[in-house]
């Protein structure tokens, strides 16, 4: 009894800290309506710099309460400045921008915060005077948890206060209903949306700052706490204080008694809670049909045109990548066959965003649990390399069936998040399955057949499957299916009124861009040799995405042209430093702010100039 | 023959009676026409009868079969077509691709994998394109096409599904004037030759009164007159709805 | 003859790629009531929102108080003086009355009258009695008071008004229209737009009359009720 108790208490103080930060999201966002997911990177750093203070200052409560306010007051201005350099420019965009946008930030704010701070993890001092526990009915309980648990409701109460009782919540909160309408009445809606990226920011900061005497700092938190806090938006309805706080109790207690019944598998607990009552209640807890309008996908007004003589220039490529074996060294060779996978995983993520307008934020997915269908096949089987690649795409289209039964009931933002929470589900089975899996080890030793097993031999085999199954997805492109898709983007409105059930397609398109893409991760499998929860994260997804946008996502050659770029940028910046991540946040900053149409929109646009 | 007969139907949007109890009967032959002040209902009402809108009560029936409750498509295939109020047309295909695909889920070919669409039912596209004056423009995107234009390719995609009722939501609202009454000679036209049943809104009285064979006038949600032109026109109620009662 | 407080020339807007306004042109003078008629859909709502700033694209000449508004975002405009008031009513529904009123608060401003809560609580009496009542709990009357009065706390000196009688009962026009009486007693400008003859006739000054997106007819009030001409060709059924 008394044990429970605990528990839950325990549930309440990480629900404290998952309000802090989320309500700061939640705010942003009905505000601004874009998901920030640059908002951990703030949680991050708030941590790192109230770590930093609070080993300087932080001796008596005073330095160290001090700290912790310092600390969310710096995250609060670097928030207003990215709201002023980038946020500003992204309002009217496609959520595919805002969302890579800002996760171009998270990667920047890694490695800054690595190159500041060091990789290692950081002990921070325990908060003077609240070290010790007290006992609650015979069991221990921190001192200092118990002050989180009383920080939750109180910060709920001043944020009721700020927007319930001064002008500037008041004005927050009529633009949050009707932007052009607050701007009509003579508030800048610039300077207020600055205000609100600061409180939201400093709120991050502050959930960062007040980890310090809890846990290890680390380069990990950022992501760890940003999906945790979409989860915790989405359930309590985007937008939505109160929803934020519901939310974040009812997850707290979800894990902090998950742990209990289920330690191998809380994470998908979370996200299966998340996908259950975005099915049952589609806009959260308290959120309401009008809190997330289906932002404006980019107005297509170019057709899909195949170009002129495309089947011949495709045969030209094929044969010039079929003879490369002839004239390429290994290493060449193992670039070229990871391009080629690479290339069929963007198609597959461009069939649901160029023909759908469906942005998946989680096609890794697809990926990851082809690579892993294949090494289990081998691992747990001995099943040799043609059966195990034939699984792949097997796994993963039926991963993608089930999921996409979900996914394709929400569109716009709302489908971008049900895609992530997919694929964190799959990526901590994964990642806590350790007797299956391996977890964070992996699977070594998936090694291709005796056949197979030359560089040139595997690479032909690549090309292969790969051509093939691009040449699948470029016919269904341009056949009636690929227009129906197009159809239900352009106008779901008109589809429906000429007989196109939307969903249908849409769903049978998920499975499609799952089943190519698993194919893709079971030849990545066997050319790297070893599979790893990596392939699945939210990383690898984002640079299917950067593959794509980099293309271009109005043309069907553009992934493909993606995809070579992306890797070879991606070997090149590698070995030349080590600050990968800094670089390609950089660059998909850059190219969502400056390459909207990505590089073969971008060429064909300057030919048309010329 | 074919007869849409709709039977007191009503909506609510949070306590606020939309539309209160309309009737009438649309018959093949007839250009319906249904006038009114602004948010008199007349869009709520277009939404009710091609399943976008769900009634809160009343009956639209065609040809003794009920529609309410069923989906927009499915009322579609039924026979009853629809255009939009703002245009609402396949952005990122061409003039001809958007009639295709029409014909094409008109003969349920739309889950194809492998046949290029673009090759299917074209002659057919075409045919309908040159009978709106489109033809010349099949091959144009749809997208950049001038407004008058677009609502023209939204009819032929309209007549591709071979419907027997006809619903157009303001059909020549931001076109010219010219365009307007060519736009509804046209239809009046399309409606002689296949017997059509037709019921548009429109703002424009010459449109109207030019062409419709009937004309209902809403206010308010409630049907205030029905008649022919000239009856309609001479109702005192329906100039005090237009030029104002009291003040 | 002064400067008249607006002067609107050559006024074009699109709504994507439709052209709605084509070259409309009016002036407000001070203390000036204008009617801008019109059948639905000629262009009347577009048109001032167009003169706010609220259009995604437009171009004209437009100089309010000796100042070009072409290129000002709405909230510059506002803060000049111009009040804006939505036909669809738009009223924050989260928010009490008090605090819809406070949105819209401004600083004093010269040469035009300035407004306190009390002073339009006594203006409309009605919203005086639901001040801490939120917006989703009104009838659609008592909405357009409150988007009116919440306009006016930015003092303006020139008011927008976008059909103020649509969809109001009788006795509720009745109110409307004596509030828009009041206003102009007290100094301010108004262009406001109508389709009700009955009403434009009760309150304004002069009128416009467009169509189409076009300015057809221009004239003063007893001008347009004696023209049945233009009435016949551009109001009535």
């Amino acid at each position: 009894m008394s044990f429970l108790l605990v528990q839950a208490l325990s549930g309440l103080a990480t629900a404290a800290t998952l309000f802090l930060v989320s309500s700061g999201l939640t705010i942003v966002f009905g505000v601004t309506r874009i998901v920030n997911f640059a908002h951990g990177s703030f949680y991050m750093v708030g941590a790192y710099a109230g770590w930093s203070l609070i080993e300087r200052f932080g001796g008596t409560p005073a330095g160290f309460w001090g700290s912790v306010a310092a600390a969310a007051l710096m995250m609060g201005v670097l928030g207003a400045a990215m709201e002023i350099g980038l946020l500003r420019r992204l309002y009217r965009s496609p959520e595919l921008f805002q969302l890579l946008g800002t996760f171009g930030v998270v990667l920047v704010v890694q490695d800054l915060t690595a190159w500041a701070w060091g990789p290692e993890d950081l002990l921070g001092r325990r908060a003077p005077g609240l070290k010790g526990s007290v006992d609650i009915l015979d069991q221990p309980f921190p001192l200092y948890d118990l002050v989180l648990i009383g920080l939750g409701p109180l910060v709920l109460g001043l944020l009721w206060l700020l927007f319930n009782r001064t002008r500037w919540g008041t004005l927050v909160r009529a633009a949050t209903q009707d932007r052009e309408m607050t701007s009509a009445l003579g508030v800048d809606p610039a300077r207020l949306f600055t205000g609100v990226l600061f409180l939201g920011c400093a709120l991050a900061g502050l959930g960062g700052a007040l980890q310090v005497p809890r846990e290890a700092v680390t380069l990990h938190m950022d992501m760890a706490i940003v999906v945790e806090a979409f989860v915790v938006v989405v359930v309590g309805g985007m937008g939505s204080l109160t929803g934020a706080f519901l939310a974040s109790l009812l997850i707290g207690q979800l894990q902090a008694f998950g742990i209990l019944v289920f330690p191998q598998i809380t994470l998908v607990i979370v996200f299966l809670f998340m996908a259950v009552v975005l099915v049952l209640r589609p806009h959260g807890l308290l959120g309401r049909a009008d809190e997330a309008p289906p932002t404006a996908p980019a107005a297509v007004t170019v057709p899909l045109s195949a170009g002129p003589h495309a089947g011949a220039w495709a045969l030209a490529l094929l044969a010039v990548l079929a003879a490369a074996p002839l004239v390429a060294g290994d290493y060449a060779l193992i670039l070229l066959t990871e391009v080629v996978i690479l290339a069929l995983f963007a198609a597959s993520l461009h069939l649901l965003i160029g023909l759908g307008g469906l942005v998946s934020f989680g096609h890794a997915a697809w990926f990851g649990l082809g690579a892993y269908g294949s090494a289990l096949l081998v691992k747990h089987l001995g099943a040799p390399m043609p059966l195990a690649l034939a699984g792949a795409p097997l796994l993963a289209g039926l991963g993608a069936l089930v999921a996409g039964w979900f996914c394709v009931r929400r569109s716009g933002l709302y489908f971008a998040m049900l895609t992530l929470a997919f694929a964190q589900i799959v990526w901590s089975i994964a990642f806590q399955w350790y007797a299956v899996t391996g977890g964070d080890n992996g699977i070594l030793g998936v090694w291709p057949s005796a056949w197979a097993a030359g560089k040139a031999a595997y690479y032909w085999l690549t090309l292969g499957l790969s051509g093939g199954a691009l040449w699948l997805l470029r016919r269904a492109a341009f056949a009636p299916f690929g227009y129906a898709l197009r159809a239900g983007r352009d106008s779901g409105l008109r589809a429906e009124s000429v007989g196109i059930d939307v969903r249908r397609f849409q769903w049978m398109a998920f499975v499609l861009a799952g089943t190519a893409a698993g194919l893709a991760g079971g030849l990545y499998a066997f050319a790297k040799g070893s599979v790893f929860p990596t392939l699945l994260a939210v990383p690898q997804s984002v640079d299917a995405l950067v593959m794509v946008l980099m293309g271009g996502i109005q043309t069907v050659a553009g992934p493909l042209a993606g995809a070579v770029a992306f890797h070879l940028l991606e070997a090149k910046v590698m070995s030349m430093t080590d600050w990968w991540r800094l670089a390609l946040g950089l660059i998909i900053v850059a190219l969502v702010l400056v390459f909207p149409k990505g590089i073969v929109g971008f060429l064909s646009g300057f030919r048309r100039r010329r | 023959m074919s007869e849409l007969v709709v039977r007191d139907l009503q909506r609510s949007f949070g306590g606020v009676q939309a539309v209160g109890g309309v009737s009438f009967t649309l018959r093949s032959g007839n250009l319906l026409a249904l006038i009114g002040p602004n948010g008199a209902g007349k869009s709520t009402c277009f939404n009710l009868l091609n399943g976008q809108l769900r009634p809160d009560s009343g009956s639209v029936k065609l040809d003794g079969m009920e529609l309410v409750g069923l989906p927009p498509r499915r009322i579609w295939a039924l026979g009853v077509g629809r255009t939009f109020q703002i245009t609402a047309t396949f952005a990122s295909m061409t003039v001809a691709e958007n009639v295709q695909m029409v014909l094409l889920s008109r003969a349920r070919r739309l889950f194809g994998l492998w046949r290029p669409a673009a090759a299917q039912f074209r002659e057919p596209a075409l045919a309908l394109l040159e009978r709106v004056g489109m033809g010349s423009q099949a091959d144009r995107p749809c997208g950049v096409l001038a407004y008058g234009d677009v609502k023209r390719v939204e009819l032929a995609m309209a007549l591709a599904s071979e419907p027997t009722v006809l619903l157009m939501d303001e059909p020549t609202a931001g076109m010219a004037p010219a365009e307007r009454l060519a736009l509804m000679a046209l239809t009046a036209e399309l409606v002689r030759e296949r017997g059509l049943a037709v019921l548009f809104t429109e703002h424009d009285m010459d449109a109207v009164f030019g062409h419709a064979t009937r004309v209902l006038v809403l206010d308010r949600g409630r049907l205030i007159a029905e008649g022919s032109p000239d009856q309609v026109r001479a109702n005192p109620r329906v100039q005090s709805v237009y030029l104002g009662g009291e003040a | 003859m002064s400067e008249p407080l607006l002067t609107v020339d050559g006024l074009q807007a699109w709504y994507g790629r439709a052209h709605i306004l084509d070259g409309i042109a009016l002036t407000v003078g001070r203390g000036e009531v204008v009617a801008l008629m019109g059948r639905n859909g000629a262009g009347k709502t577009t048109t001032l929102k167009a003169i706010m700033g609220l259009v995604e694209r437009r171009a004209a000449s437009l100089r309010f108080d000796g100042r070009d508004l072409s290129a000002l975002p709405a909230h510059r405009i506002a803060r000049l003086g111009v009040g804006y008031v939505p036909e669809d009513r738009r009223i924050f529904a989260d928010l009490t009355v008090e605090e819809n009123l406070e949105v819209g608060r401004q600083p004093p401003r010269p040469g035009a009258p300035t407004w306190t809560p009390e002073k339009l609580f006594a203006l409309f009496p009605n919203l005086a009695e639901m001040r801490g009542r939120r917006g989703t709990r009104m009838s659609g009357g008592e909405q357009q008071m409150l988007t009116l009065a919440r306009t006016l706390m930015g003092n303006p000196s020139l008011l927008l008004l976008d059909e103020p009688s649509e969809g109001l009962a009788p006795l509720i026009v009745k109110q409307m229209a004596d509030a828009v009486r009041r206003l102009k007693a007290e100094g301010l400008s108004v262009l406001l737009s109508e389709q009700s003859l009955s009403f434009a006739s009760a309150v304004a000054d002069r009128a416009c009359v467009i169509e189409t997106g076009r300015l057809r007819w221009t004239g003063t009030m007893a001008e347009l009720l004696k023209d049945d001409g233009v009435r016949a060709a551009y109001l009535a059924v």
